[in-house]
């Protein structure tokens, strides 16, 4: 077991050191760099001569395979380096949004857990009945709606109905409140753009469920517990679902990782200073360091999670190790 | 529907009235409370002496002073300019090349330390005659200077190698934060980036970035009694919709840049009397640059031709519905004593009062340059506002005279590669944005040559003419000058093609009170003069 992970994390440093490279020179193959951004994008004159200095203390007049040898020598001993945009280090840039961006990723979850697992059982359960269909139709809206959408009618909604009931529209604060300062305000502001993401992460794994169950339920063990005459309940919740719930940890494992880095437009739509926004942030401004380093974070936490599942996945089946 | 329109048209003429000319501050001043404010942009620092965005003023102004200022009483005034740190009224001798300012005696910077002429020459150094690798963005503008000193402790004396009309405006723009000597030179050039040690109404609390700036009341500030709110909170939030929203949501009071009309008449439908709008023409405008340097737009024939085929006064009637721009006009801001009257716009090719008349000539001239079936490669930025909208209303223009269009809407980055270094456009949408009116600095947009000219022009006539304008001292002389300049640069040549300025648009919650609308988004933002009105909140 411990050679299988040895073995793994070994793997990881191609797969970062490719990422590296990818992400590198695709950032250098976009269009315009910082300075031009800073400089020129307000149309004001913009003074060749700041530009020329802005490259400079920037970097960027160096070849590239310098400034490539910079960004993974440094990635690689801890160091990430600087923004481009904000000369901030960038591993304070991204600590400061981190802690938001996972208490936003964790209570998605948890509205997408609350949501799916039940439904998702009571749709096996109950398969080809109306409540099926309805459970199948809310999943397939949610999959079809797309969560920016739907994060700007909640706010909409919200002030709409506010206003008409209070006489002065609400809607939630634009601006991080920690929960240890004031824990309502915080779950004021966050519980919408979770529901908002939430919803259409519990669809994909709504269905998941309603399959595994489903393929699970037709399984002889499942037949002979009915036919030993065991309470329905139990067969659901001790045979079946443990057994149903194995794809769908993964897929929420894999969920879970890609809302760390990848709630681009609900952070945007709710202003929420997390990942997303600053990715979105640092394209827009070319910030090439910072998007490097993001990037890296993204692809570690997929890496990172994909190893943590093959590693229950190995410990859960055996035959997996040895394979 | 008829209420709907009646409560816009009251609200908006409630605040045109009483909102720009400043009868609304007859009421009495009320002190205390904390303005929020939204923000669109983040700035990459402090220093706004090297940054060109409005996100490097809105947050930041109010913890600075600036040696002359726009008057924050009356900054509809393209013209009206006041002492902030000097006090009383500069002297110009010497034909114009001397100016005198008499500092105030009684500024302390937020650490303490007193202020005093030098700190203000030092300012000024850094701005003009920066060292090198200390980048300045508008050096340019203070071509006029000679020397910066300080005779004294409270006087500043600016020696000019010309006498200028552009000199007090760029003096004057926002971007010129008083910066203290001691921490000049005991820090460096580069401290200001992410420092702030300033003179002004308000003292640096913290910036979280990515969230908010905040700034608290500062007691010892010059102007006795002010500033009346206790601080301030500049909420960044870039998406449009969250900026309406918070003014709704009352998150937020106001926001400083502007709004496009739909924006304004959502707000007003669903807050009526507890939203106040503000509007005023704006220094920005929208242009439609040929590229010289591609077949058949080296023709000016065939640019003329463009410019003949719009309907530019047609086109500011509906736009003004949608877009944010409105006024018709010509090279310079179009309040500014220097600006072309409509009479003087409608001897210019494509402002024709005739528009049968300007496009029967506009295909003429593309007959006869050999271009009757043009199509056009036309570079457009990929933003709303005004961009994309005014663009597909130029499309439609060009097709009335058998202009074809084919359009590459490109993300920011993108666009400005391609209209700054790759050139590969036909035409390309540009803008022309500037802080305080300086008429003579912003035409300099339109000079081939200028580091923000991307049409690839060539025209030293037109250089020559800049020359003389850039000597005249006298006002007379110098509109003579800019009528000539705006002849050549947009009807004989058209160079540049001016489709709309833009048109400001600032609703925001009633209870603020003492901001005034200017003609920039970048100017009267120290935020001294602003309250709030309890009652209302």
């Amino acid at each position: 077991m411990y050679a299988y992970v040895v073995k793994r994390l070994f793997l990881m440093i191609p797969t970062l050191f490719g990422a590296a490279l990818l992400v590198f020179f695709l950032m250098r193959l976009l269009p315009g760099d910082p300075c031009e951004i800073r400089m020129a994008g307000t149309g004001q004159y913009a003074d060749p001569e700041a530009i020329a200095i802005c490259q400079k203390d920037l970097g960027l007049d160096k070849p590239r395979i310098v400034q490539f040898g910079g960004f993974i020598g440094g990635y690689f001993t801890g160091d990430l380096g600087v923004s481009m945009w904000t000369h901030q280090p960038i591993a304070y840039e991204i600590g400061l949004r981190f802690k938001l961006s996972l208490q936003l990723a964790i209570m998605t979850t948890m509205v997408a857990v609350a949501l799916a697992l039940p439904l998702g059982i009571i749709s096996a359960v109950k398969q080809d009945t109306w409540i099926d269909y309805a459970v199948r139709t809310f999943s397939i809206a949610g999959i079809a709606i797309p969560s920016f959408w739907l994060g700007i009618m909640i706010i909409l909604g919200l002030l709409i109905v506010t206003q008409a009931w209070l006489g002065e529209g609400w809607m939630p604060p634009i601006n991080y409140v920690s929960p240890f300062k004031d824990p309502w305000g915080n779950f004021t502001q966050l519980i919408w753009p979770a529901v908002a993401t939430g919803y259409r992460y519990s669809a994909v794994a709504t269905r998941m469920t309603r399959s595994a169950m489903l393929e699970v339920l037709r399984e002889d063990y499942i037949r002979t517990a009915r036919a030993k005459g065991l309470v329905e309940k139990l067969i659901i919740n001790r045979h079946a679902l443990k057994n149903a719930l194995l794809p769908v940890v993964t897929l929420i494992a894999i969920e879970f990782a890609f809302l760390i880095g990848g709630l681009v437009v609900t952070e945007q739509v709710f202003n929420l200073n997390g990942l997303g926004k600053l990715f979105v942030d640092a394209v827009g401004n070319q910030d090439f360091t910072l998007v490097q380093q993001l990037v890296m974070l993204v692809v570690l936490i997929f890496v990172a999670t994909n190893l943590v599942v093959d590693v229950l996945y190995a410990w859960l089946d055996p035959r997996i190790r040895y394979a | 529907m008829k209420r709907f329109i009646s409560r816009i048209a009251a609200t908006t003429a409630v605040s045109l009235v009483f909102g720009v000319t400043g009868i609304g501050s007859a009421l009495a001043v009320e002190k205390g409370g904390i303005l929020n404010f939204v923000v669109a942009g983040e700035t990459p620092s402090y220093d706004a002496h090297r940054e060109t965005t409005y996100a490097a003023v809105h947050p930041y102004a109010p913890f600075y002073s600036v040696l002359i200022r726009v008057n924050p009483k009356n900054p509809q005034s393209p013209t009206d300019i006041v002492c902030d740190l000097c006090k009383g009224k500069w002297k110009v001798a010497d034909e114009g090349k001397t100016y005198t300012f008499k500092i105030r005696d009684d500024v302390k910077f937020h650490d303490g330390t007193p202020l005093t002429a030098k700190d203000i020459v030092a300012t000024f150094n850094k701005i003009i005659f920066p060292p090198e690798g200390v980048p300045s963005a508008r050096k340019t503008f203070f071509k006029m200077v000679e020397s910066v000193s300080a005779p004294d402790d409270y006087t500043v004396v600016f020696k000019l190698k010309f006498p200028s009309g552009a000199f007090l405006p760029a003096v004057a723009a926002p971007y010129n934060y008083v910066y203290s000597k001691k921490d000049l030179d005991t820090h460096g050039y580069n401290w200001h980036t992410d420092h702030i040690n300033g003179t002004g109404p308000f003292i640096f609390v913290q910036h979280q970035p990515g969230a908010f700036v905040e700034g608290k009341k500062n007691p010892n500030y010059h102007h006795k009694g002010q500033p009346y709110l206790d601080g301030f909170k500049a909420i960044i939030a870039k998406k449009m919709s969250v900026r309406i929203q918070a003014i709704r949501g009352n998150r937020a009071a106001i926001e400083f840049r502007g709004f496009p009309p739909k924006a304004r008449d959502d707000l007003v439908a669903a807050l009526g009397d507890k939203v106040t709008v503000q509007e005023s023409d704006w220094n920005c405008v929208l242009i439609a640059t040929p590229n010289h340097k591609r077949k058949p737009f080296d023709d000016a024939r065939v640019r003329r031709a463009l410019s003949l085929g719009m309907d530019r006064w047609g086109g500011s009637a509906y736009l003004s519905r949608i877009a944010i721009v409105k006024t018709v006009g010509g090279v310079v801001f179009p309040n500014h004593p220097l600006a072309a009257n409509k009479q003087e716009l409608q001897q210019l090719a494509g402002y024709w009062p005739d528009l049968e008349k300007s496009r029967a000539e506009a295909k003429k001239l593309l007959a006869e340059a050999g271009a009757s079936n043009l199509t056009v490669d036309y570079n457009n930025r990929d933003v709303d506002q005004p961009y994309k909208v005014v663009s597909t209303w130029l499309i439609d223009q060009w097709t009335k005279i058998g202009v074809t269009t084919k359009q590459t809407v490109r993300p920011t980055p993108a666009f400005y590669a391609t209209l700054r270094k790759s050139h590969e456009y036909d035409v390309s949408i540009d803008f022309n944005c500037q802080s305080i009116v300086n008429p003579i600095a912003d035409v300099s947009k339109y000079l081939c040559g200028a580091g923000n000219n991307y049409s690839q022009c060539e025209d030293p006539k037109l250089g020559e003419m800049y020359d003389n304008l850039l000597r005249t001292g006298d006002v007379k002389g110098q509109r003579a000058i800019i009528r000539q300049y705006e002849r050549r640069a947009l009807d004989e040549q058209a160079h540049e093609i001016i489709t709309l300025w833009w048109y400001k648009i600032n609703p925001h919650r009633s209870y603020v009170k003492g901001w005034k609308i200017a003609p920039s988004h970048y100017l009267n933002q120290q935020l001294d003069n602003v309250w709030l009105d309890k009652k209302l909140m």
